[in-house]
């Protein structure tokens, strides 16, 4: 058994963080922030899409490095270590797996290459406003190749070239591709708590689109491609809550009050140490989540939804309380803090929130035990 | 124990609701961004309706007549404030002076001129803000460094002021401060203070605004360099400071907990109309289940602040028990817009006003919240004080008593 990054995954995950330490140090982040612009640094993801993280897990048939998923897992950790303001997890985690999972031959082969190479920017547009979007109420339409209707909140919609839809058609629910620089789309931005991740309002007005992939089962497809994005999404809400623990331990050692450093408080103590706890939990439940998704395993709807319940605790969590621990100060525009605190709710939202996911979860606990009894 | 009012407190409460009803503001002529704390013409509304309450007698009813209040009783004033908060008109501006700092500077101080300023602070004429944390002394609010040393100008006996203060809520807009300062830094720390009021055009005073993670800008630091106060300003006795502090710091946590902002109600409106699963989010039993612990613990702070109130009522003041709603409001309020944001699903990141969810006021909630965790005390020091001073457990070890304060071990 071997439940660990290997020496080689150790050894990317060093070089991305030397990498990312130079290239998006914080200041990045707050500038992007603060321009309060599309959500993104153009100049970033120009080098990131050179460096080829795109391209870590798509097969060399479609232009890709396939590295893995683990490489993936190991890349994701150090983004959202360094918040990395990039439409990385919309394009590889989502737009691209969406196409690996469902899309035809033809699909791939146009699409993924330029997913590879950091050219095409993809997202997924599923939400439609406020509340759980279930099939029923999914109001956006697909008819004769034309799709319409409006998306909201669309993560990285301002920034992306294509995106994969979720709309219902005569045979049900359905994906979408659908070019969002083509005619019949309107979009604008949208201000969420994380500015530092770009949303918008998309209108389709009979916009062109085609089906993803050939007689796909839309909420099918989309529970798989979630599951796929959800493992990928914890490791970057587990760099996030790791930094932030190092972040209120490193402050806990330096701030007095009565005399005494404040780590030196129980409370303190006891506060650091719940988190780190939360974040060993994400970190098993992700680390399982990564060996499902590297082997496709059957284990992984069920491996998905444990690690993306445990990544938005942890995350949550850890982000709170190391405001916390800083205390006034933790609560300014000029701390940094609040970045993990934005990012940590905009993660635990965007593919759906911790209420779903524990839903999904319970219920394949509940079909993994009526496998075992047959 | 009842709850119901007397006839005469029913009697009271008829004829205050009618009145509240025939002149309380209009709000709704604002956009969803003017209503939020601190726009200018949210700030207006609410000085006109401080005004119009003052000359009605409503404004700090049990207040003596002579120090701009109505004579009244501490029970009218709590079912005037019910039923302002029913109406929805309470506003915070005043809050700093006419909860915490006033009622001390009337009990620690005798000079007539100070105390003249309280009329115009309940009529709303006048803003008053806290100057008591500094970088080094937050928690540890005995900790200040700020210094007053002995000076008279043009024969005027008073101290002059060196030192920077932090954290101020509302120094931007206030008239008048209450700082406390160090008068003897031989003696130990909590020896040694002094409180005063100041004006804050003071020369030497400055006032730079600090924003915060939810991008307002309401608190602020204050720079004081060689400000003058004259020594009929000072509130208490010399050196005498600390027991000043801990008046205005129980009075402002009872205040705090007795529970302000989004409720139950906003939050059921809001899950009543937000579709999750098979129908509404309020048909879900997991929220249900939530809903249900989050009402039980807003109604204890609610139910609690009557318990404060009558131990008021009998002449006691507020004691370390506030600390328990003070950290409940906050760790709840918290939760609760976390756990609406989880409702909304994707949406709930959206906080543009105009199609947000009740115009974004629990994303903008949610980003305030961190700072109720903090600001008048932090979670763990109303643990602390709940452990020692309610439950008498013995305090942590100190290395800061009975030492001289320069003497002290600090940090960043
Ligand atoms: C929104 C807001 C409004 C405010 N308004 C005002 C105002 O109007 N006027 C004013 O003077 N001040 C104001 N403050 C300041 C506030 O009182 C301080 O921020 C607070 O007391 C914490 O102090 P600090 O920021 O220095 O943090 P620190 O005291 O440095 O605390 C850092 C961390 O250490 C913990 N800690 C400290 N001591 C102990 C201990 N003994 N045991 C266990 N844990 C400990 C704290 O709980 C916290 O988690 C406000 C603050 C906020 C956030």
């Amino acid at each position: 058994m071997n439940f660990d990054y290997t020496e080689d995954q150790k050894s990317l995950k060093d070089e991305a963080r030397r990498y990312l330490n130079a290239v998006s140090p914080i200041t990045v982040v707050r500038a992007v922030l603060e321009a309060d612009g599309d959500g993104c640094d153009s100049g970033l993801w120009k080098q990131i899409g050179e460096q080829g993280w795109c391209a870590a897990a798509i097969p060399e048939s479609y232009g890709g490095l396939e590295m893995g998923y683990v490489e993936l897992c190991a890349l994701a950790e150090e983004l959202g270590r360094a918040l990395a303001p990039v439409p990385f997890a919309s394009t590889v985690y989502c737009f691209a797996e969406a196409l690996l999972a469902v899309g035809t031959d033809a699909q791939k082969e146009e699409l993924l290459p330029q997913v590879c190479s950091g050219d095409l920017i993809g997202t997924l547009a599923v939400s439609e406003g406020a509340g759980v979007l279930t099939p029923e109420r999914i109001a956006t339409r697909f008819a004769d190749g034309r799709i319409s209707g409006a998306k909201v909140p669309v993560v990285d919609g301002l920034v992306a070239g294509k995106a994969v839809v979720l709309a219902a058609a005569d045979t049900g629910p359905g994906l979408f591709l659908v070019d969002l620089g083509g005619e019949g789309i309107t979009r604008e931005k949208v201000s969420t708590i994380d500015p530092t991740r770009g949303e918008a309002r998309i209108v389709f007005d009979d916009a062109p689109a085609q089906p993803l992939g050939d007689g796909v089962d839309g909420i099918a497809a989309l529970s798989g491609i979630e599951d796929r994005a959800a493992v990928l999404m914890a490791f970057e809400q587990l760099g996030g809550a790791d930094r932030c623990l190092e972040m209120a331990r490193d402050y806990a050692l330096e701030r007095y009050a009565f005399g005494r450093q404040i780590g030196s408080y129980q409370a303190i103590k006891h506060k650091l140490a719940d988190v780190f706890v939360k974040n060993e939990v994400a970190r098993a439940n992700a680390y399982y989540g990564a060996w499902a998704l590297s082997t496709d395993a059957p284990e992984l709807p069920l491996a998905a939804a444990a690690a993306r319940v445990a990544a938005c605790e942890a995350y949550w969590h850890a982000a709170k309380e190391n405001i916390q621990t800083h205390g006034g100060i933790g609560f300014t525009w000029e701390a940094d803090c609040h970045f993990f605190y934005r990012r940590a709710r905009h993660l635990g939202l965007v593919i759906g929130s911790p209420r779903d996911w524990k839903r999904r979860l319970a219920t394949r606990l509940e079909a993994r035990v009526a496998a075992e009894v047959d | 124990m009842n709850f119901d009012d007397s006839a005469e407190e029913a009697a009271y409460r008829a004829e205050v609701r009618t009145w509240i009803a025939a002149n309380a503001p209009d709000l709704s002529h604002l956009t969803a961004e003017e209503r939020r704390n601190w726009h200018p013409r949210h700030k207006e509304v609410a000085r006109a309706w401080q005004a119009t309450k003052a000359d009605a007698g409503y404004a700090c009813i049990s207040w003596p007549k002579e120090r701009g209040g109505a004579g009244g009783t501490a029970i009218e004033e709590a079912i005037f404030n019910q039923e302002e908060a029913r109406a929805g008109v309470q506003f915070t501006y005043f809050m700093t002076g006419l909860h915490m700092l006033l009622p001390a500077l009337m009990e620690h101080s005798s000079d007539p001129a100070s105390l003249a300023q309280v009329a115009p602070a309940v009529r709303g004429d006048t803003i008053w803000c806290q100057l008591f944390s500094e970088p080094s002394s937050g928690s540890d609010s005995a900790g200040v460094r700020c210094a007053a040393v002995r000076e008279e100008v043009d024969g005027v006996p008073g101290w002059r002021i060196n030192g920077q203060k932090v954290w101020n809520s509302g120094a931007q807009a206030a008239d008048f401060g209450m700082v406390v300062a160090r008068t003897n830094p031989d003696a130990p720390k909590h020896k040694g203070l002094t409180v005063f009021w100041t004006d804050m055009k003071a020369p030497g005073l400055e006032v730079r605004p600090i924003r915060m993670m939810s991008g307002d800008n309401e608190l602020n630091e204050v720079f004081l360099t060689d400000v003058f106060i004259p020594d009929n300003q000072r509130v208490g006795e010399v050196d005498g400071g600390w027991k000043v502090v801990i008046s205005t710091l129980m009075n402002e946590r009872a205040a705090l907990g007795s529970g302000t902002g989004l409720n139950w109600r906003d939050v059921i409106k809001l899950a009543g109309e937000t579709p999750s699963f098979d129908g509404m989010a309020l048909d879900d039993p997991a929220f249900r289940e939530w809903l249900a612990d989050y009402y039980v613990q807003s109604e204890a702070i609610r139910l609690t602040s009557f318990r404060t109130l009558t131990s008021l009522s009998k002449g006691h003041a507020p004691g370390p028990e506030s600390s328990a709603g003070k950290l409940l409001w906050s760790s709840t309020t918290q939760d609760m817009t976390s756990v609406v944001l989880n409702v909304l699903d994707h949406f709930g990141m959206v906080d543009d006003p105009e199609i947000a969810a009740a115009s974004g006021a629990f994303q903008h909630r949610f980003m305030w919240s961190p700072g109720l965790r903090l600001g008048g005390g932090t979670d763990e020091i109303m643990k602390n004080i709940i452990a020692e001073r309610v439950l008498g457990l013995p305090g942590d070890i100190r290395v800061d008593k009975n030492v001289p304060f320069r003497d002290i071990p600090h940090g960043r």
